[in-house]
């Protein structure tokens, strides 16, 4: 087990060095020069051009800016943004907002999500069953701002049950609203994937054979039913992971949360390069670090799979 | 200069013509006296683009902390009038050297005090070409500013603790004018031992500051309280003033409508048609400093010389501005009538010349037919633009004009990201015309003109050049009566309305509304708010 984990973290070190490589060079990519549109509409002198571009090595060759970022990186220094603000500053002040708000949007899909998509397959065909699938539809067809500002005016103007947006530090009663909505892009994904699962093992000889031992419905919905229809929906809760993090820049837009999301879009927006490479590669690592722990849920779930050679 | 990088959009839909703007602001100040009120007001604003610096901030999010927390020499009222702020009086003779003099026993908020040095050494420091601070260039008509070298700004010179002289290296009438912008603002010394630490904790002389340290909570808000020691003109009728940076209009919108937000000074696109129903005499639009227009460089094939001039006069009159500001901004912008913006002391409507604005179908086909007798039109219009801007809708149906009024082929040339476009235009590969806007940096005439079309200035991006023009910009810089210099300045548009080295299109508005427990809201010639005024009830 503990060698498995560890050959997992060092599979991550490739991961992380050809991420950050291949994201360093797409921002490089970028055409236009984010010196000169730090200016708006007007020309700045050509030596103050000059000197801010030295400042920020944008005067250098891309690998040369890589290899200057990345040792810096070994050095424990992320950089600092146009602001002069330390990337690192940023990243601990805005990555706890957006997983506090993942989180919450997880628990809110699965708790809803594992609910609806177990009634919905043990009653496969029923009037719950056709319902919920019409919402489902309806959601996954819904672009996620829509949903955003429909919920805002309702929740937020209309009724005053939340906050229109979040408030400073980001308290957790006014996330709520957005991880609800973050939350309806993968409540349909998993309340479809619950429900195939489950009138998939419901129909498993193992099924019958608890049936016919005499065991109660009650006992086999939760032990045997649940539990076995539940690796297709944590597998994809971990993908999941990663959909929530780029959903959340629409979201926390809309919501003004100060969070992952809204930061890595400007700092793409200004071109700063030391920013959006640092962002994305905690990112990454968070991904990396949630499926490893997916993977082990797996043994947790399914107690024939076993990660020792 | 003050830069509304996404706000250009958004505010450049707002509404309303020059008649407006004085029947929608609110109550006059006067009928508030001794209303005052210890309520914060909360604002709309956005995470300063670099730390607050006034001479590293060139940006709305940052100049209007900035502007809160620093006095300067002068300030401008709701129309853009200097009034002197720490200054006692500002004087000259030749409008090349000026005498300045301060109201005695002024203090920073650390209990520093307000001295002539604070000015000398604060501008001194913005202007070295070593600090690399982006309004540097504000500096650069004092003697002893230099781009190539580090170099003292030999102009500068302290005569005692409340008065200071400065020499330029020409005259220019609208200094004083400038000296409301915030590259001008006075710092304390304690700034100069560590710049950066000031930059996120500054200390100003201005009618508000930080509350405490860490005030400016990053991507979120700062808060400012009122400050006990300024003593000057602008002086608080609230609380204080906490400032909440929103990544989207949208977001700061909702706000306002759930009452989570007080005042606001910008509408997005979406609520622009029904802001004013929701809000009634809350809601404002008012003509902003800002002009748009779109450039024709006479390097482009078939537009220089008079063939050019006649060109560029067909493709203005085959413009139909009402109709796009109508249609497409649904009347939230203002066809321009000149070069500058009605915001501006000296704007006039009627400058000879200005009738080339005015939709004329059959004239514009004449003019282009009497350019094709010199040379016969080869290829397609173009006009560039950024496509991260809202641009498109407006380049489409300027497009289609000139294509049907001209019958002509025309069409928009995107460029996907802003800086790719400012890129192609500042070094100039860019080989079609641009959309071009500028917005001022202090409420004068000069600006709008000696900055774009002098010869070799700084963003004269057309390339554009008129000895004429330049010795009128001249002139109006040596007049010391501003009436004078306004005069000389209307002179240089009446030769730009022959040359057309930009397409004036329209002014952009703002637009702002604000809840119902706040009263005298005012927005400034800037569209920025007078937060000052701003009363609000417990």
């Amino acid at each position: 087990m503990a060698g498995y984990i560890v050959r997992r973290l060092l599979q991550a070190i490739p991961v992380l060095l050809g991420t950050t490589f291949l994201i360093y060079f797409m921002v490089f990519a970028m055409p236009g020069d984010p010196i000169v549109a730090l200016f708006g509409d007007k020309t700045p002198p050509p030596q103050v051009i000059e000197q801010l571009r030295e400042r920020y090595h944008l005067d250098q060759p891309f690998i040369v800016q890589y290899f200057i970022f990345l040792g810096n990186i070994f050095r424990g220094d992320l950089g600092t943004s146009f602001s002069g603000q330390p990337v690192s500053e940023i990243l601990a002040a805005t990555f706890p907002v957006t997983l506090r708000l993942a989180v919450l949007a997880i628990f809110f899909e699965m708790v809803a999500g594992i609910t609806v998509g177990l009634i919905s397959g043990l009653r496969k065909g029923g009037i719950f069953d056709a319902s919920a699938l019409v919402v489902s539809l309806i959601l996954i067809s819904l672009p996620i701002f829509v949903v955003a500002f429909v919920a805002q005016y309702i929740f937020g103007i209309q009724l005053g049950w939340f906050r229109t947006t979040v408030g400073t530090g980001a308290p957790t009663q006014d996330l709520i609203l957005p991880a609800l909505v973050l939350a309806t892009i993968s409540f349909a994904q998993i309340t479809r994937l619950t429900r195939a699962s489950v009138i998939d093992t419901d129909t498993q000889d193992f099924v019958r054979t608890a049936a016919s031992k005499g065991l109660s419905r009650n006992r086999i919905v939760p032990v045997h039913i649940l539990r076995n229809s539940l690796i297709p929906v944590v597998t994809y809760l971990a993908v999941d992971f990663g959909v929530l993090m780029v959903g959340a820049t629409v979201t926390e837009g809309i919501f003004n949360v100060p969070g992952v999301g809204r930061t890595l879009y400007q700092a793409i927006i200004r071109g700063e390069g030391p920013t959006v490479v640092s962002f994305v590669t905690v990112m990454v690592l968070i991904y990396l670090v949630v499926n490893l722990l997916v993977d082990l849920l797996y043994a947790v779930l399914d107690p024939r799979i076993r990660y020792a050679k | 200069m003050k830069i509304k990088r996404i706000g250009v959009a958004a505010i450049a839909l707002a509404a309303a013509g020059a008649l407006v703007l004085t029947g929608c602001t609110s109550g006059s100040p006067e009928s508030t006296e001794g209303a005052s009120s210890s309520a914060v007001i909360t604002t709309n604003g956005n995470e300063p683009q670099n730390p607050l610096v006034p001479t590293n901030t060139n940006e709305v999010g940052g100049g209007k902390i900035l502007d809160s927390i620093f006095a300067g020499l002068v300030y401008y009222d709701a129309e853009g009038a200097p009034h002197n702020d720490v200054a006692e009086s500002i004087e000259t003779e030749d409008a090349q050297t000026y005498t300045i003099k301060l109201k005695a026993d002024q203090k920073f908020s650390n209990g520093e005090p307000v001295t002539a040095s604070s000015f000398v050494d604060a501008w001194n420091y913005g202007a070295l070409l070593s600090n690399e601070q982006l309004s540097s260039y504000f500096f650069e008509s004092i003697e002893g500013f230099s781009y190539d070298e580090d170099s003292e700004l030999t102009g500068l010179e302290v005569v005692d603790d409340t008065t200071f002289t400065v020499k330029l290296k020409q005259p220019e009438s609208d200094f004083p004018l400038r000296l409301g912008y915030s590259a001008f603002f006075p710092l304390p010394e304690s700034a100069f031992e560590d710049m950066a630490a000031f930059g996120e904790n500054p200390v100003g002389n201005g009618p508000y500051m930080l509350d405490g340290e860490g005030a400016w909570k990053h991507n979120e808000k700062i808060d400012l309280v009122v400050n006990p020691d300024y003593d000057g003109p602008r002086v608080a009728q609230n609380g204080g003033l906490s400032i909440i940076f929103y990544a989207t209009q949208e977001a700061a919108y909702a706000d306002l409508q759930g009452g989570n937000l007080d005042v606001l000074d910008a509408i997005p696109d979406g609520a622009l048609s029904t802001f004013q129903d929701e809000f009634g005499d809350r809601a404002i639009t008012q003509p902003a400093a800002i002009f748009q227009s779109f450039t024709i460089p006479a390097r482009l094939a078939h537009f220089a010389g008079e063939e050019g001039n006649l060109r560029r006069a067909a493709i203005s009159k085959a413009i139909n501005r009402e109709e796009i500001t109508d249609v497409i901004f649904s009347g939230t912008r203002t066809p321009a009538h000149d070069f500058t913006s009605p915001v501006i002391d000296g704007y006039s409507e009627d400058i000879p010349g200005s009738e080339v604005l005015d939709f004329d179908a059959d004239e514009a086909k004449e003019l282009w037919a009497q350019a094709d007798a010199l040379s016969p039109w080869t290829g397609t219009f173009q006009i560039a633009y950024n496509a991260d801007g809202g641009h498109q809708a407006w380049v489409d149906a300027v497009a289609n004009q000139l294509k049907n009024n001209l019958g002509i082929d025309a069409s928009g040339a995107p460029y996907p990201t802003f800086a790719e476009a400012r890129t192609a235009i500042t070094d100039r590969t860019i080989q079609t015309a641009f959309r071009t806007g500028w917005q001022a940096d202090y409420p004068a005439l000069f600006n709008f003109l000696g900055p774009i079309y002098g010869t070799g200035a700084g963003s004269n991006d057309g390339d554009y050049s008129n000895a004429e023009v330049d010795q009128l910009l001249d002139e109006g810089l040596a007049e010391t009566d501003l009436a004078a210099a306004n005069e000389k300045f209307q002179q240089v548009q009446e030769i730009l309305f022959q040359d057309l080295p930009a397409i004036p299109l329209w002014y952009s508005t703002v637009n702002g509304a604000w809840g119902q427990s706040v009263e005298n809201v005012q927005y400034g010639w800037n569209s920025v708010p007078l937060y000052y005024e701003v009363t609000k009830s417990e």
